[in-house]
């Protein structure tokens, strides 16, 4: 049988953590290969070509299209000020002349003689990407960005929203099962990445967005909740570029739902440490997910003894990640080669779980993801 | 490359979908073509493989192992086949890395757009956008639009042969200035494939020329009356070949080891198979496939030309934001909570299922475990169908902007241009595919889902592609039709039953239906089937002459009250009669929905008895 992948989300106290900056299109990259750098130093710059507007000088001069050329005052090439005129008609011998105004400005691209629409483009838009994370830049992709590398803490979230920021971590809740209520949310979380437990509301997430957080992580969330807070049904899961005052990461799902106990403890054991978060989930080919990464000094060694992707064994701890186990932690306890009847009818590979708290489920393997190591 | 269909005994195909590369061996034993194994693994497309051959070859190894064949040498296919030793020709289709997606444009949204619309869905692509001169938007929102959406090519129409060509030279302006840069790597130009208003050649060359790979082909609407589309598709799939499949990972290689076939995307085969299945029985089909991330539909319906003679008319349509795993909250997002509820057979927390849905969206290779999950995730279904073929009818429409000649008869009949072409009393099969109807427990749940969301009408026979093949035989049959469709037939399709379902609305309880056959074995049913029921009739893969007399009120293809002897198609579920009446309506009231719901599902034994 062909290799069975089973997806798991990184929890990884210490690894090496490579970021790959990339421009958008050509450009010019700042840093060289071994400069150390900080999240917010620009690594990488261009310039996007500018926005395109259309005059329709034909139509405005009240002249034929292949006329146009004959009353332009400029030329393809030559830049414009906004309201500068850039076509004038010629008149009754000379009087009730009209003139035709550039809307923005910019550059002459075209004038045609087909249509009597001129192009105008406005000037490039400057692009800077940041290196995201504090670390060394250690490959140049000449023209096009670097890679980033750090070592340090890894969490992947399953789902978020909002871009990249960072700031120190503060743990808001004692436990991984409290709900992150707006009360917690002080003045003192301003430009913090706050931990909480297993909820968030819209309460929360209005305090967090008011207060000037700089990212929230939370165990799970509504969906209603969601929606109250961008306005609109997500359709498809990919995200990022959302702006509601802060970067949001669920870890576990959506749903009242206790953050894994590893990876609230390995949170807190980092509490006052710079973090950088991406809320950007790309659910699709190219599976995106989102993220904290919390740079560390003490160097050490990275526990690079990771199970490689896709081999489940006895013993390793999973999540189950659909009803009617939603959310709870086990082990595996068992890995029946042979296909069950599930309660659905549908024939499936399973694996038998032993809970945290000692019992027993047998549950489809394409409903458990792995919890790394 | 000419292939010699008669040599070909030994025939591998695979399939690269977005996730999964399916492989099938079909092999000439005993006087016919049968698909004999089946492998499959993960697409390779992506980090950290980015060569989608190590997915085919991954997917080609489970093939060996199952079949005792040696197909590989090394990372090569061996040919042609020598006893258990190689395959006589490789071939693939493929939809990896999000499959071909093109803009279209045209001068007018509904005439040339949506023909330019039609020529690159009936390639196989999913059209991200129809830009056209009325589309409503300003020229930079279409410029905007145009960069934003970085497409794997455009298709520009405009204009009939010799009409103006103003319009159609602004379309090439705004591409031209938007200077579009192509979503596989950033040192070549993008494809744009024109197909307008001979006139206007020289105007786009100039305008498009230096700054894109341009096409130029025969236009695709010449006269208002007509549609011409078959240069400009198969330009699409020349340029998928040359500039979108030479620059996905790995594909160099894929096309070098299936040099005798071209790849074809996807889709492109799958319409193939249908278009294939309905001339060779000449009848009118509908074909479906919903994905984890689109739902496409295919229907095969007559009319008639511009010479009054019939002709079939292929349509494709793909919801690029309508499907059961990647895409399930689009659903919930386009359909609304209630659309979704009212399909569930038990009371169920709104916000509850919300939330379920999201967490099928973010994790969606999870398959229901409980009933209750696999209630739902068929509820859902049944709305993404639903939507899916909504879309398809407002596509697949007569030729619109077209004056027709009428006669009295005519206009008492009120079909016109732009009329949609599916008449859902014509159709004669109605075939699912994709997960969660190939995959379903229990086949009645199939025939159910699709009857729920389609409503066909009258008599109509219900099938599903077994294991998702029509791919691998669409493309074979571009070399191998007879082959082809002797696999699809025997292999591929598993033939529910049919369906019986009188047009028409009545009063619960009130008579709706009599069915009258004999079976092979002798002996007779007779239902008298009542307003608001559903019966089925167990008949196995057998076909036989039924007496069918609808009540007054209701319509079963012949007219109002009148009867008919048709033939019913058995199978694996039997025949469904649905009295529930059309348009079908569900009770609003929640009790007596879910009641109807259970009563239904009791019916035809659609889900296990707690």
């Amino acid at each position: 049988m062909a290799h069975a992948y089973t997806p798991g989300l990184k929890v990884t106290e210490k690894a090496v953590i490579k970021k790959d900056r990339r421009l958008p299109l050509k450009g010019q990259v700042l840093v060289k290969v071994g400069d150390k750098v900080t999240a917010d130093q620009v690594v990488a710059k261009t310039e996007l070509p500018g926005n395109v507007q259309t005059l329709n000088v034909a139509g405005l001069l009240g002249i034929l299209p292949e006329d146009v050329a004959g009353h332009m005052i400029k030329k393809p090439g030559d830049s414009v000020q906004k309201d500068e005129a850039v076509a004038i008609s010629k008149g009754f011998f000379g009087l009730f002349k009209s003139t035709c105004n550039s809307p923005v400005t910019g550059t002459i691209e075209s004038i045609s003689p087909i249509t009597g629409q001129v192009i105008l483009r406005e000037p490039p838009l400057p692009v800077q990407v940041r290196a995201y994370v504090d670390g060394q830049v250690v490959q140049e992709n000449p023209g096009e960005g670097v890679v980033v590398e750090t070592f340090g803490t890894f969490v992947q979230g399953i789902f978020g929203i909002g871009g990249e920021v960072h700031g120190q971590i503060k743990m808001a809740v004692g436990d991984p099962s409290k709900e992150l209520t707006p009360e917690l949310i002080t003045p003192e979380c301003k430009g913090k990445v706050v931990v909480g437990g297993s909820l968030i509301r819209i309460a929360g997430m209005k305090k967090a967005a008011e207060v000037g957080v700089s990212a929230v992580v939370v165990g799970g969330i509504n969906d209603a909740d969601l929606k109250a807070l961008l306005g609109y049904d997500i359709g498809v899961a990919i995200t990022g570029t959302e702006e509601k005052g802060f970067t949001l990461m669920v870890t576990e799902g959506f749903g009242q739902m206790n953050m894994a106990k590893k990876t609230f403890n390995l949170l807190k054991s980092k509490e006052g440490l710079k973090a950088s978060v991406n809320g950007a989930t790309q659910i699709r080919a190219g599976v995106m997910r989102p993220e904290v990464i919390i740079p560390l000094t003490d160097g050490g060694q990275a526990d690079e003894a990771q199970k490689q992707q896709g081999g489940m064994d006895i013993g390793m701890a999973i999540r189950c990640i659909r009803q009617p186990y939603f959310g709870l932690i086990g082990k595996v306890s068992g890995l029946p080669a042979e296909l069950q009847k599930l309660e659905s009818e549908s024939h499936a590979r399973v694996l038998e779980v032993t809970f945290d708290d000692g019992t027993k489920a047998i549950v489809p393997r394409a409903n458990v993801e792995l919890i790394e190591d | 490359m000419a292939v010699d269909p008669n040599k070909l005994k030994v025939i591998l195909v695979t399939d690269c979908g977005s996730t999964t590369t399916k492989a099938i061996l079909i092999e000439y034993k005993n006087g016919e073509y049968r698909q004999t194994t089946r492998g499959e693994a993960p697409t390779t497309v992506e980090k950290p493989f980015e060569d989608v051959t190590k997915g085919v070859l991954n997917a080609v190894r489970e093939v060996e192992e199952l079949s005792g064949r040696k197909i590989l040498k090394g990372d090569d296919i061996m040919t042609p086949a020598e006893g258990m030793n190689g395959v006589d020709i490789y071939m693939s289709t493929s939809s990896a890395g999000g499959g071909l997606q093109m803009m279209v444009a045209g001068v007018v949204k509904t005439m040339t757009g949506e023909s330019a619309a039609r020529a690159a869905l009936g390639a196989g692509a999913i059209v991200m956008d129809v830009l056209a001169s009325n589309d409503g938007r300003l020229p930079h929102q279409r410029i905007e639009r145009i960069r934003h959406l970085r497409p794997d090519m455009i298709l520009l129409s405009g204009g009939i042969d010799g009409g103006t060509v103003t319009h159609v030279a602004e379309m090439a302006e705004l591409i031209g200035a938007a200077d579009p840069k192509p979503r596989f790597g950033t040192s070549y130009m993008l494809p744009v494939i024109y197909a307008g208003n001979k006139d206007a050649r020289e105007i786009v060359t100039k305008t498009l020329g230096e700054k894109t790979a341009l096409l130029i082909k025969d236009n695709l609407r010449p006269v208002l009356e007509r549609e011409n589309l078959k240069p400009a598709r198969d330009a699409i799939h020349d340029v998928f070949m040359e500039h979108v499949m030479a620059h996905a990972p790995g594909y160099k290689k894929l096309m070098a080891m299936a040099h005798e076939v071209p790849i074809m995307p996807t889709p492109g085969a799958v319409g193939l198979m249908i278009q294939s299945l309905a001339k060779a029985d000449d009848i009118a089909a509908v074909g479906v496939d919903i994905g984890g991330a689109t739902t496409d539909v295919f229907s095969v319906f007559y009319g008639l030309n511009e010479k009054k003679e019939r002709e079939a008319t292929f349509n494709r349509t793909v919801s690029a934001n309508l499907g059961m795993s990647y895409s399930i909250s689009n659903v919930l997002a386009e359909a609304g909570l209630e659309n979704i509820m009212r399909w569930v057979p038990f009371e169920l927390d709104e916000a509850d299922l919300r939330n379920r849905i999201r967490n099928k969206m973010i994790r969606p290779t999870t398959i229901p475990q409980s009933l209750e999950e696999l209630q739902i995730e068929q509820a859902i279904s049944r709305e993404a169908l639903r939507l899916a073929f909504k879309q398809h009818k407002e596509m697949a429409v007569g030729l619109k902007g077209v004056q027709q000649e009428r006669t009295i008869s005519d206009a008492f009949e009120q079909t016109g241009s732009g009329d949609t072409l599916i008449n859902m009393m014509d159709l004669n099969i109605l075939i699912g595919s994709g997960g969660v109807l190939s995959h379903a427990p229990r086949r009645a749940q199939s025939a159910l889902m699709m009857i729920d969301a389609f409503e066909p009408s009258g008599i109509t026979t219900m099938a599903v592609d077994s294991i998702f093949m029509a791919p691998h035989l669409g493309v074979l049959s571009t070399v191998n039709a007879p082959a082809a469709n002797e696999v699809f037939l025997k292999d591929c399709l598993v033939r529910l039953g049919s369906s019986i379902c009188p047009s028409g609305q009545g009063k619960e309880g009130q008579p709706c239906v009599t069915v009258r056959f004999t079976r092979a074995d002798g002996t007779k049913v007779d239902e008298n089937i009542k307003v608001g029921e559903m019966k089925l009739i167990p008949l196995g893969v057998e076909k036989v002459k039924a007496q069918i007399i609808p009540a007054k009120q209701f319509d079963i293809g012949a007219g109002k009250g009148k009867e008919m002897e048709v033939t019913l198609e058995g199978g694996t579920v039997g025949v469904i009669i649905d009295g529930r009446g059309r348009t079908l309506l569900l009770p609003t009231d929640k009790k007596e929905r879910i009641r109807k719901l259970n009563e239904w599902n009791k019916a035809l034994d659609i889900y296990p008895t707690k």
